[in-house]
């Protein structure tokens, strides 16, 4: 049951990933990114990660690209035109050839793995209490310097969006 | 019984009285607002318009669904189902009461309880949103488009301060689920102040109930539908079935900030009053609204009246007996207390947002950006920054 969740939301996030790419809409592809990062959140889930799967749909599906999306229609982004033609005969011959190179690639990345369990399901220490815990003591300069960093993030950006005086 | 048909059965339930509840909310808005105003609002399907909300959805359904030939088809029809899914998604974490035993049954009145709940209904309605945004954009007109992207300048704002009030009773109650959070609320404060939230936390209930107007779109924050400047904003090209859906939607969005609201704040199910006391409220509640009613049955000011108030008069002394005798039958009584004191706090929220619309004007749009981001957002940083003070001083 889990292997088979697993396997149709993993197939989900490659589907909407290619499909980000492949899209020329700005809209349609913000959309296949939410995809994306929903299914990311399932498999969140289904590692225990639960704080982390609602921290990834409330942060980066609810928040992140709601601004994207209000850019999008804000500045009205039409439709990309592809600015170069393509021959049908090297679309064909790029697909075997991309297929190809993703065997190689994931054949080598196999090899060059060493031989573990790998990840469980449900095994993951994911709880608000755990996370917050990690957060504030073993993580807690990271933390504080990311904090540091979007502080001067935001400063940054009042600072340039500021009017002449 | 077996898991998963006793949850079809509770979804089953949950999603008939959702759905008969979200036609008569628009029947009750209506009639108090007419009643605010010195109408007497829908009067002529059923005996006091009670039919209405019927003869609202056989129309809905029978129209033509009009697809206008200047959209994007795609889109177009995803918004409503987006919308409507979303909204209705979130009801399935919210605990209408405690655990019950119906015979060898042991269930709690709730569809799941999720260690993140709390967290996952702030995750719904934040993707929310994107209905409300798609519809207006995909409509191809600037009315729409206006509406949709105010829609998500505003939620995005609104959110913030939504978030931090959630927040503050968080700490407090130190955990995610609904479940612990209504038993935190438990018990009272020299035996008769419920330990509800609301009282530490009056700010942040105000700055809650305020944004929740906000992520609802409801007057005065209805800016993304605005009548007298955007025609009806992001709706306006829909029609039929796909319009009832975002109306839909928004009803629903109402009934579960309501319902959260009252979970965080208000001690979910949780009575008032200590035990023996608070156990005859909901029959004299519902025996003094019978008695009104006969009394103008008896003595009618309209034709009609002969007929109509004594039926009412004695569907409400009906709900009284039943009360009344689930005191001495055991396993009714949880069920039928924690419904009336949940429902009854419900349905209370219910009309301040109905109140509410009858009486406020709209806010301008710069009105509404300052009054989130320099009123409501360092009110409920202030609240969660003295409540996090409190709570690290008083715990070890």
């Amino acid at each position: 049951m889990t292997a088979l969740i697993f396997l149709i939301f993993a197939g989900i996030a490659v589907f909407c990933g290619v499909n980000l790419v492949v899209q020329t809409h700005p809209i349609a592809s913000a959309l296949s990114l939410i995809g994306v990062m929903g299914s990311l959140a399932v498999l969140y889930l289904q590692l225990g990660g639960e704080f982390i799967a609602a921290a990834q749909v409330i942060v980066y599906a609810g928040a992140i690209m709601v601004l994207f999306v209000f850019v999008i229609m804000l500045l009205n982004a039409g439709a990309e035109t592809p600015t170069f033609q393509v021959s049908r005969f090297v679309k064909y011959l790029g697909a075997i050839l991309l297929a190809f190179f993703l065997g190689l690639i994931s054949f080598i990345i196999q090899g060059a793995l060493p031989k573990s369990e790998g990840v469980l399901f449900g095994t993951f220490q994911g709880t608000a209490l755990d996370v917050g815990r990690k957060l504030f003591t073993t993580y807690l300069l990271p933390f504080e310097v990311t904090s540091v960093l979007i502080l001067i993030a935001i400063v940054g950006a009042i600072v340039l969006a500021r009017k002449e005086v | 019984m077996n898991f998963f048909i006793l949850s079809l059965i509770k979804v089953a339930l949950v999603a008939f009285v959702l759905l008969t509840t979200l036609a008569y909310l628009q029947w009750i808005e209506r009639k108090v607002i007419a009643h605010v105003q010195l109408r007497v609002g829908p009067y002529r399907v059923g005996p006091h318009g009670l039919l209405q909300p019927l003869a609202d959805v056989v129309k809905l359904i029978t129209k033509e669904g009009l697809i206008p030939s200047h959209v994007n088809k795609l889109f177009y029809l995803m918004a409503p189902f987006v919308a409507v899914t979303l909204a209705l998604i979130s009801i399935s974490v919210i605990p209408f009461g405690p655990e019950i035993k119906i015979g060898p049954v042991t269930t709690w009145m709730q569809l799941t309880d999720l260690r993140i709940g709390i967290l996952f209904v702030i995750a719904v309605s934040s993707i929310g949103v994107y209905g409300v945004a798609l519809g207006g954009w995909a409509s191809n007109n600037k009315y729409s488009l206006l509406g949709g992207l105010r829609s998500s300048a505003q939620m995005i704002s609104y959110e913030l301060p939504l978030a931090l009030a959630v927040a503050a009773p968080l700490l407090l109650a130190n955990t995610l689920s609904f479940r612990e959070m209504v038993n935190y609320q438990s018990g009272y404060w020299l035996g008769f102040i419920p330990r509800w939230n609301l009282f530490p936390e009056i700010l942040g209930f105000i700055v809650f109930m305020i944004a929740g107007f906000a992520e609802t779109n409801r007057v005065p924050f209805d800016l993304p539908e605005a009548e007298n400047e955007l025609v009806a904003g992001f709706h306006t090209e829909y029609s039929s079935m796909n319009f009832a859906a975002f109306f839909m939607a928004e009803y629903a969005n109402m009934v579960t900030v309501t319902a959260v609201a009252t979970l965080l704040f208000l001690g979910g199910w949780q009575p008032p009053f200590p035990a023996p006391y608070s156990d005859v409220i909901p029959i004299l509640v519902f025996a003094l609204g019978g008695l009104v009613a006969l009394y103008h049955g008896l003595n009618p000011a309209r034709r009609m009246d002969k007929f109509t108030l004594p039926a009412t008069a004695l569907v409400f002394l009906g709900i009284a007996a039943i009360f009344g005798l689930s005191l001495f039958v055991a396993p009714l009584k949880p069920i039928l207390m924690a419904l009336f004191w949940f429902c009854g706090k419900v349905l209370v929220l219910l009309f301040v947002f109905i109140w509410v619309r009858a009486t406020l004007p709209r806010f301008r749009y710069d009105q509404l950006m300052r009054f989130a981001w320099i009123g409501l957002f360092p009110l409920a940083m202030f609240n969660l920054l003295a409540t996090s003070l409190i709570v690290a001083l008083t715990t070890k």
